[in-house]
């Protein structure tokens, strides 16, 4: 994938030369190289021992929006990257995937953006625990990263911030 | 009334900064349309027929006369000199320059205003009832949590593309103002025999298309569980929500068809994840959020007042407008004033020009405590006036064009701004609002009928709420012509209720005719006193529609 920007602890960065092929579909052949795969294409190419969580897989998994995270739960430990697609800007669902496999399923890895991924969305996908975001062929990236800052108050909480602003607010006691 | 801290200023200046720059790409076509339109919507900016409309929030309805000044200025400066006051308590400006936009909104941070979310498919604006805080049948005000919720919903990076717009409102009164039944969530606040503060969470309610009141999923949720519970709720929402048709994205259409015992139980399992998590609230901050919503430093007065009493005896005029315009205060001594912005012809329902907005801070600050409220009904409410003030009041009201005596009675018009504006609407709603005004100038007469509801929205979005009228009223389609559908029935409050179409629809002259025999109707049948709305019930629609269709008046 090209035309994706990672957030690293240097802070966002471009990467010209992502070795990852997103397939959407079955086909054959299958590209080479590190590879992004239906949740059901990616249980079936995956062994046994890969299935019961006894070994890494060099298979990432790409979730459609009315896939549930959940599912992911025995493999996590070995999985590689997972992404999470956006059909459309305006689809939301990866929001509440992105929180549930960060926060509650405890997702360490890479957490991808893919599909309709713009820049004005890139600080509510950031906030929502997405670290690498396959910003759309046609927009420019290096303009993308314009999208990361987003407004730097946020009232309620997200994967990066847990807290409610309540509880963070200078002068607030913790231990009430 | 809330006052912004540095957290809530830098949010708002950043945001506008942020749309300025999303409009400049636009104007640039570095956005194309199709990616600017949810931008410009989670802002408020709508295209409407002839130019730009802007819709600025008024939290839970409430604002100060410096507000008030400010909303005066736009409309003076950037708009065509008024505004129009919507039901759910904001105000649209609508005739805006898209290049002005960015002014209008640093103008309005400078006031702690702003558009954040007043559209889009997101969590709009908090509603609540326009008495909050001074109704005699309170039992508690309920704009503290309000404040905690429209913060905790603003620019809430989950929740912000949802499959559909999201509506929260809560009540704390005996009377439901609020109509928290037609509301996506409708929260009812109250406390338990051991003075726990309990709230009743009911979810699904809406109207548009399908229309449905609201389910109860739970109750007796300590107040502290309120952001966490919203959360599960919204969570599931955002997740199993439809999105592959707009007219049944919204989560009433999801509570149908898992049924509200599933929905519930989906609720509870998200929750019981988060409940006891950093979500929930502290004493800490509801008392922080509440001290702004403190009673002002009422005087302590007796709850009669003989100016008052003898102005009452002395002036028919003035007692009318008493006996509708003016509620019942829990400070003895005091009453709340609802200015009508429903003068008749003379001007459409909710609209309200510049010097009226100038007189109304005015009012607020020889009479009140600078404080103003917009009612869901269109109307401006002036929360605390001395019964010794009223006379005084009503006279610069009546000055103002803001007397009209008739709220809750048949000429206090809910509409949305219909076809002369909006580019979703089916049919006209303004003169047809006006038409039925004229029809009903008389005054002994409009009294006479007593509390009677009428609403027109000019689509199915159902903007004017008609399904809640007493009398609705609904523009369709037809072959490209303007048709309008009647229902009766409806009622708002705790005894919420849909209305009922009575048959075919009319065309615009007829309307005025079809209203008069629906009241003709109901006085040929009505016992005592009973209002319209309880005629209704105990007869049936039949003798209705027999008056109303009974000439070869139904169109084929």
């Amino acid at each position: 994938m090209n035309n994706l920007i990672k957030l690293g602890e240097g802070g966002a960065r471009i990467v010209a030369d992502d070795p990852w092929s997103w397939v959407r579909e079955a086909a054959e052949p299958l590209p080479d190289g590190p590879l992004l795969l239906p949740l059901a294409l990616w249980r079936a190419r995956q062994s046994a021992e890969v299935l019961a969580g006894r070994a890494d897989t060099r298979d990432g998994v790409w979730l459609a929006p009315d896939d549930e995270p959940e599912e992911l739960a025995p493999w996590l430990a070995g999985l590689p990257l997972i992404a999470l697609e956006f059909p459309s800007f305006r689809d939301g669902r990866a929001y509440s995937q992105a929180y549930l496999l960060r926060t509650r399923l405890g997702w360490q890895g890479e957490l991808r953006a893919v599909g309709d991924v713009l820049r004005d969305q890139l600080s509510h996908m950031r906030q929502c625990g997405f670290d690498a975001f396959a910003v759309r062929e046609d927009k420019p990236a290096l303009d993308a990263l314009k999208g990361l800052t987003g407004i730097s108050v946020l009232y309620g909480r997200s994967v990066l911030e847990p807290r409610p602003l309540f509880r963070r607010r200078i002068g607030v006691d913790e231990e009430e | 009334m809330y006052q912004y801290d540095e957290y809530d200023r830098a949010l708002v200046l950043e945001r506008v900064a942020q749309f300025r720059d999303q409009i400049e790409r636009r104007l640039n076509d570095e956005l194309s349309e199709e990616e600017f339109l949810p931008l410009r919507l989670q802002n408020g900016l709508y295209l409407q027929k002839h130019a730009y409309m802007l819709r600025v929030a008024i939290p839970y309805g409430t604002l100060s006369s410096e507000q008030m000044r400010t909303l005066a200025h736009i409309a003076r400066h950037y708009d065509r000199d008024y505004g129009h006051f919507t039901t759910r308590q904001n105000i649209q400006f609508n005739w805006i320059e898209l290049e002005q936009v960015g002014d209008i909104l640093e103008r309005l941070a400078e006031v702690e205003m702003h558009a954040i979310q007043t559209s889009g498919n997101c969590v709009r604006n908090i509603t609540t009832e326009a008495f909050a805080g001074v109704a005699a049948d309170e039992l508690l005000d309920p704009r503290p949590l309000a404040e905690i919720l429209r913060q905790w919903s603003t620019v809430n990076p989950e929740f912000l593309y949802l499959p559909r717009k999201f509506k929260i409102a809560i009540c704390s009164a005996e009377q439901d103002r609020a109509a928290i039944m037609m509301h996506d969530i409708g929260l009812y606040l109250y406390r338990d025999e051991a003075g726990e503060l309990l709230l009743r969470v009911m979810v699904g309610g809406g109207l548009g298309r399908t229309p449905i009141l609201a389910q109860q999923v739970r109750e007796a949720l300590p107040w502290r569980h309120l952001l966490s519970y919203v959360e599960a709720i919204l969570r599931v929402f955002n997740r199993h929500g439809r999105r592959d048709n707009k007219y049944k994205a919204r989560i009433k259409i999801l509570v149908k068809a898992l049924g509200v015992e599933a929905f519930a139980r989906e609720v509870e399992e998200e929750w019981q994840h988060i409940k006891d998590g950093p979500a929930e609230l502290t004493e800490a901050e509801y008392q922080r959020v509440a001290a702004f919503f403190a009673p002002p430093a009422y005087a302590v007065l007796d709850d009669t007042d003989l100016g008052y009493g003898s102005a009452l005896a002395r002036n028919p005029a003035f007692a009318r407008w008493v006996e509708r315009n003016v509620q019942a205060h829990k400070v003895p001594g005091y009453a709340s004033v609802v200015l009508s912005t429903k003068p008749g012809p003379a001007a459409p329902p909710g609209d309200v020009t510049s010097a009226q907005m100038e007189g109304i801070a005015e009012l607020a600050e020889r009479y009140g405590f600078g404080e103003i409220r917009i009612a869901h009904e269109q109307n401006v409410v002036l929360p605390d006036v001395r019964k010794s003030d009223l006379h005084a009041l009503w006279q610069r009201a009546g000055e103002l064009g803001l007397a009209a005596p008739n709220v809750g009675l048949l000429t206090d018009i809910i509409a949305c701004p219909g076809g002369d504006y909006c580019s979703l609407a089916n049919a006209k709603s303004i003169p047809i609002a006006q038409a039925i005004q004229q029809r009903f100038a008389d005054l002994d007469h409009l009294h006479d009928l007593g509390e009677l509801s009428l609403n027109i929205s000019g689509c199915m979005n159902a903007c004017a709420h008609h399904h809640l009228g007493n009398i609705g009223i609904l523009g369709v389609d037809k072959n490209g012509s303007e048709w309008y559908q009647v229902t009766i029935g409806g009622a708002q409050g705790k005894a919420a209720a849909l209305g009922k179409v009575i048959g075919p629809s009319f065309d615009a002259a007829q309307i005025p005719e079809v209203i008069e025999r629906l009241v003709d109707t109901f006085l040929a049948y009505r016992e005592g006193d009973e209002p319209f709305v309880d005629t209704v019930q105990r007869i049936g629609l039949e003798p209705f529609k027999e008056r109303v269709y009974r000439q070869a008046e139904v169109p084929a």
